[in-house]
């Protein structure tokens, strides 16, 4: 295990080579995890990618065909659904449609030798908690779907479990209530200090939410970090081709630190690969310098503009070059850029692609 | 990956471990599973054997089923119900389909009322359409000329009974098929100028072709496997159904009857699977995208739907009529003055008054214990964990019921339970037997509408729940029965309809305190009695409509109360 991982004590969830097998098909393959407690993680990927068969191995609902889960120091492999500490939050929020809001996130906290009193006023905190204070007597489909989400969250916390496990908790609301939940989703987590894992196939909710991010593919972890580290330094292609945007070029390592796109030799680091290697060079359309480059620069080449596309805050420009070859590259241009220099189709422009910022992935990647 | 799959062998497999709720939950489908078991499965094994089997129980193996093809009288049987069978689908789905059509694309008046009249078959026993037609078209019959010279004893009172008997059957299917068009396919249809004949054929009758298929099979099945209506009407000529009753009754010769059992078997299963097959592509039509037709008015086209409606209408309510008719008059065609001396059932053989009591009871009971076993069941099947393959074997037994003829059921019940060493021997002759037998034959149905319930319930509440640590009958009870109570009102009320009318199971199996209404109209008929039969008939009629009139202002009654949570 490798950056970001934060090595304080002991962890709180400790995932030791999961597989699970659904008959001849293999969900998760020797999945190795650690999850500090007071932490949130994100399983990022693709529809598919075992991130929410690994959530329910978590959780005890599907339990895994080998392999340890270990909460709290103690082996929970083996355990049913019941005998976890878990909370659980679903896309569909799965209130039970015929009990009013209060008495849904009472549910938890009936059979607890609670007194009905204490049963009530914990139910105001928690409604309060989530922002939604004299909702209780409301039915669920009188509330409005991130209303309902919310009351779902407080359900699952009621009992104070020590893992709150969300699954894909807000695909299913609009665009912009998804974002304001977001912040509120993450804020609670902060306030209660409760280790959370969420599912999400949104790269920008886990970028935005997750303290750190699994990234997930084929069943298969590809690389664990903070959303930082994940956006700048993608371990393998596929993590820097799912999260944001990507140019993906083929060159040969030519030298150590030089690589060759086409006429041009890059510098970059080659991370110890052999020269006549042949990779994919990989570069962000943001971290292509178009603003104050002199052929002094390092990387530095002259490229035409072949077609721009609006995107509102910025222009993505179509970048090609005969030094280069076939490669075509796209650089995001600011509008402020745009106005500043006023790039049009067909212009000649001086671009450098700054050597931090490529990164080198043995072996071709194939797209679209 | 081979690498890799080695890797896993080397590790050991989880074992997950039990919670005491999961065993709750086991024990419940152990129950469940008995049920259908006993009730089903083993009485249907001993009859294989028996059909094998000598007059005293020795293995003979398949003589006795050489001896039935050896015997035309039998055989010709065969021919005759499958030819009444085959009659009676292509007019039933024809006459179905149009009226289906009428409703759900023309903009004819009182669709409400109509769509009730034609539900007035089901409430009645297969029998009394048959009576309807000695009156209409018998010896002495009211419009016997219409027949010109032909009899009603006969094909034809088999087949116009089955087509009474069928038509609802088939014209829900159908209706259910017409009214998921998408009417974005017309608007792209009548955009490329197609003619009105060309979208007929190239999307109305593509779109309901599943439903069409389906109809077809079921009415298939039903005019088949129908024991009633060729009981009644029937005269000389013999059907699978009245050669099963005569061989048992009337010759006592149970292993030829177990014989007869399993050949009608066969034409019923085959339907049943290609409509099984059917049924799961017409699932897969179903678009949640897809945007409702609304039939805009066309006057000419709608007053021909309007007439043909109310046509098939009057031929429905005439037979009813018919039959109440025929249960006042004091003795027809001699004496037409009216009175209710034909309800002194007491005077007559066949139960009395008695019966008619015993079928209400056996109706209550069948309902209540049976929606508790099959929604149940259906619960455990749908949202059961572990038990994987057992919950497919009970899926499998579930379905079986639709596929097995109500006589072949009530002569495998006589095998199986009346044997000496069966311990549940002591139902035999009683109530029990009745409510049971009734139960497992009509559990298809009623499994199916608990299932679809069930699968429209968020899949998550049972794991939410696990996570509360609550148990699962707890969420089952607060949570699960009261978001399909009106599923569950359909079911209790499907069987309670479906007990006061049956038949077909029950005439082998009630005992001398245990007559039932329908049995009762079977024998007054036998031996003659047939305006008191028409009038207990009529009194099953009232019983059923009754019940059906309460369900319904019961489901409006809950759907106000349930409003508050059922919007969407």
């Amino acid at each position: 295990m490798g950056e970001g991982q934060q090595a304080q004590g002991k962890p709180y969830l400790r995932i030791s080579s999961l597989t699970k097998m659904f008959g001849p098909f293999t969900a998760l393959k020797d999945v190795t995890l650690e999850i500090q407690e007071g932490e949130f993680v994100c399983f990022l990927g693709p529809s598919g990618c075992g991130k929410t068969t690994l959530l329910r191995a978590i959780a005890g609902l599907d339990i895994q065909t080998t392999g340890k889960v270990e909460q709290a120091g103690v082996d929970i492999s083996a355990l049913p659904p019941t005998e976890r500490d878990f909370g659980i939050v679903f896309q569909s929020y799965a209130l039970f449609p015929n009990m009013s809001v209060a008495k849904n996130v009472a549910y938890g906290l009936e059979n607890r030798k609670t007194t009905k009193a204490a049963i009530r006023k914990r139910v105001e905190e928690l409604l309060e908690l989530v922002g939604l204070p004299e909702q209780g007597d409301k039915y669920p489909a009188q509330l409005s779907g991130g209303q309902q989400q919310r009351i779902a969250l407080a359900r699952a916390i009621a009992v104070s479990p020590g893992l709150l496990l969300l699954d894909e908790p807000l695909s299913a609301l609009d665009a912009k209530v998804r974002v304001h939940l977001r912040h509120e989703v993450k804020e609670l987590q902060r306030r209660l200090g409760i280790t959370t894992v969420m599912v999400t196939h949104d790269q920008e909710e886990a970028l935005t939410m997750a303290d750190r991010i699994v990234v997930m593919d084929q069943g298969k972890i590809e690389q664990i970090g903070t959303p930082l580290e994940i956006y700048r330094e993608p371990r393998t292609s596929f993590v820097a081709d799912f999260i944001g945007t990507m140019n993906f070029v083929a060159g040969t390592i030519c030298g150590p630190g030089a690589v060759q796109l086409g006429q041009l030799v890059l510098t970059c680091g080659t991370d110890g690969l052999a020269v006549g290697t042949t990779v994919t060079i990989a570069v962000r359309p943001e971290d292509i310098v178009i603003q104050g480059v002199s052929s002094g620069h390092e990387n530095a080449y002259e490229a035409r503009v072949r077609g721009l596309e609006f995107l509102g805050s910025f222009v993505r420009a179509d970048l090609v070059s005969d030094a280069t070859g076939d490669a075509l590259l796209r650089a995001d241009i600011s509008i402020n850029l745009m106005r500043h220099q006023s790039i049009a189709d067909g212009d000649s422009v001086l671009v450098s692609l700054p050597s931090e910022r490529i990164r080198i992935y043995p072996g071709t990647v194939s797209r679209e | 990956m081979s690498e890799f799959a080695a890797d896993v062998l080397t590790a050991p497999i989880v074992k997950p471990k039990s919670s005491r709720d999961d065993w709750t939950m086991r024990a419940f489908m152990g129950v469940i599973g008995l049920y259908l078991i006993v009730a089903l499965a083993l009485p249907l094994y001993t009859m294989l054997v028996k059909s094998l089997e000598d007059h005293d129980g020795a293995f003979i193996g398949v003589v006795n089923y050489i001896e039935y093809f050896a015997t035309p009288s039998l055989t010709y049987s065969i021919n005759n119900s499958l030819y009444i069978a085959v009659i009676t689908t292509i007019i039933t789905v024809t006459l179905a389909f149009t009226f289906a059509y009428a409703l759900t694309r023309s903009c004819i008046p009182f669709k409400g009322l109509f769509k009730s009249i034609i539900m007035i078959p089901i409430l009645v026993p297969s029998l009394l359409p048959g009576i309807a037609l000695v009156y209409l078209f018998g010896n002495q019959g009211m419009i016997k000329g219409l027949l010109m010279g032909n009899s009603i004893y006969g094909p034809i009172g088999i087949i116009i009974a089955e087509v009474f008997f069928t038509l609802p059957h088939a014209i829900i299917i159908i209706i259910t098929s017409l009214s998921i068009a998408d009417s974005r396919l017309y608007e792209a249809a009548i955009s490329l100028r197609a003619s009105k004949l060309r979208i007929f054929f190239t999307v109305t009758i593509p779109g309901c072709r599943y439903g069409l298929i389906s109809a077809a099979f079921v009415v298939f099945t039903l005019a088949i496997t129908d024991f009633g209506a060729p009981k009644v009407i029937g005269g000389d000529f013999n059907v699978l159904a009245t050669d099963i009753y005569k061989q048992v009754i009337g010759q006592q010769n149970f292993q030829m009857g177990a014989v007869v059992s399993v050949v009608l078997l066969i034409p019923a299963i085959l339907a049943f699977v290609v409509d099984r097959i059917v049924q799961r592509k017409q699932v897969a039509l179903l678009s949640s995208r897809a945007v409702a037709l609304e039939p805009s008015p066309k006057r000419s086209f709608d007053l021909i739907m309007l007439g043909y409606v109310l046509l098939v209408s009057f031929f429905l309510i005439g037979m009813l009529a018919v039959c109440q008719y025929a249960a006042l008059i004091k003795f027809y065609p001699y004496n037409l003055s009216l009175g209710l001396h034909n309800y002194q059932f007491d005077l007559m053989d066949g139960g009395g008054w008695d019966a008619y009591y015993n079928s209400i009871k056996m109706a209550l009971y069948t309902a209540f214990f049976g929606t508790i076993i099959v929604f149940s069941g259906a619960y455990l099947v749908e949202k059961g964990r572990g038990f994987n393959r057992g919950r497919a074997l009970f899926q499998f037994l579930a379905m079986m019921p639709m596929a097995v003829p109500g006589l072949v059921l009530g002569l495998a019940y006589i095998f199986f339970f009346n044997h000496p060493d069966n311990p549940f021997g002591f139902i035999y002759h009683t109530m029990i037997i009745l409510v049971v037998s009734t139960i497992t034959h009509f559990y298809t149905v009623s499994h199916l509408t608990a299932a679809t319930a069930l699968k429209q319930m968020d899949r998550e509440f049972e794991a939410v729940a696990a996570s509360l640590k609550q148990p699962f009958y707890k969420t089952f009870l607060r949570v699960t029965v009261p978001v399909c109570l009106p599923a569950i009102l359909d079911i209790s009320i499907y069987l309670f309809v479906n007990a006061m009318t049956t038949v077909s199971a029950v005439i082998f199996l009630y005992g001398p305190d245990t007559a039932l209404a329908s049995v009762a109209v079977l024998n007054m008929d036998d031996a003659g009695d047939i305006a008191p039969a028409a009038a207990m008939g009529m009194m099953i009629f009232y019983t059923a409509a009754g019940v059906r009139a309460l369900h319904y202002f019961m489901s409006r009654g809950l759907e106000k109360r349930s409003q508050a949570w059922r919007m969407r």
